[in-house]
């Protein structure tokens, strides 16, 4: 399937609510395993979304990517920033030349976050979320048990990529912040498919 | 010159400070440097190291960082500017002022990376 202008905002829209009210939860995830301030970026970053659109509404699904990643990139101030931003930015270009299926769409930005972050899947990172979520999606299977079952595997992993890193051994058991903003975004595109 | 320095860092402090150290070592280079968020505080900045390699006199930049969202948002920069600029994973402070000493006397390319590479902490 190939995501609408009008799915792809509501889903922006609702994954913009949920930061906003989740903020709370994310920093006391990153309190256990970083520095605490994830729920405090990201909102900050929703925010800035939502000033972004009220400024000028996207027309185009690589408007609506764009604009969502520079709020990101601009505003959240942590790693999440340049890492949300640059996925966006790569859908952003990839959906100016083409019309993306979803799945494919989704390997962008992951493949994104992997540059980015050099990094990969098994590391604890977001990338434990997008991957299996991407791989769901080419398959027309994304659904909430994918997103539920990427955060279970990820909490088991010993974290070898940033901050909670240093943790080693004392990361096991906990949710890496980044996994659960990314299950964030992906509930939202559940629902707005759905919706 | 041939040469500019760039410095990232979290911290507003920790690249200015960073900026006097080694602009006693090297007077005549151009330094800039893109500090903390746009509130000053803790974090990084795209736009602030935007400005920095914009503000920057070097032809090419020498960009030194401190910590991952640093490196992260420079290499974002580095994929959008038509300005060359290489980045050093090395000690931010040791790297950048023996850089800025080999620049300030027109050192080649080869040599600053040359004396650069026992630096090379990440």
């Amino acid at each position: 399937m190939k995501l609408e202008l009008t799915t792809a905002k509501k889903w922006i829209a609702l994954f913009v609510e949920k930061l906003e009210n989740n903020m709370a939860v994310l920093n006391e995830l990153d309190t256990a395993i970083g520095d605490g301030d994830h729920g405090t970026n990201m909102k900050r970053g929703a925010e800035a979304i939502t000033a972004a659109f009220a400024k000028k509404e996207p027309e185009t699904l690589a408007d609506l990517y764009k604009t969502t990643a520079f709020a990101m990139i601009q505003k959240v101030g942590g790693a999440s920033g340049p890492l949300y931003g640059t996925a966006f930015l790569d859908m952003s270009k990839a959906e100016k030349s083409d019309e993306l299926e979803l799945g494919d769409l989704l390997q962008i930005g992951t493949d994104g976050l992997k540059r980015r972050g050099q990094s990969d899947v098994g590391m604890k990172t977001m990338i434990d979320v997008w991957q299996p979520v991407s791989e769901a999606a080419k398959n027309n299977q994304l659904n909430q048990k994918v997103i539920d079952d990427a955060l279970a595997k990820g909490k088991d992993l010993v974290a070898t990529k940033g901050r909670a890193s240093y943790l080693e051994e004392k990361s096991k058991g906990h949710i890496d912040p980044g996994s659960q903003s990314s299950a964030y975004l992906f509930e939202s595109l559940i629902e707005a498919i759905g919706a | 010159m041939k040469y500019g320095i760039v410095i990232v860092s979290h911290s507003y402090d920790i690249a200015q400070g960073v900026k006097k150290l080694i602009s006693q070592a090297a007077p005549d280079l151009s330094i800039t440097t893109a500090g903390g968020t746009e509130d000053e505080e803790i974090g990084s900045s795209l736009e602030k190291i935007q400005q920095a390699v914009d503000d920057n006199h070097g032809e090419e930049i020498l960009a030194f960082y401190d910590l991952g969202s640093s490196k992260m948002n420079l290499e974002m920069l580095m994929e959008m500017t038509d300005k060359k600029i290489h980045k050093y994973d090395v000690a931010l402070v040791e790297g950048a002022y023996t850089a800025a000493t080999l620049a300030q006397v027109d050192s080649p390319l080869d040599v600053i990376e040359k004396n650069l590479q026992p630096l090379k902490i990440k």
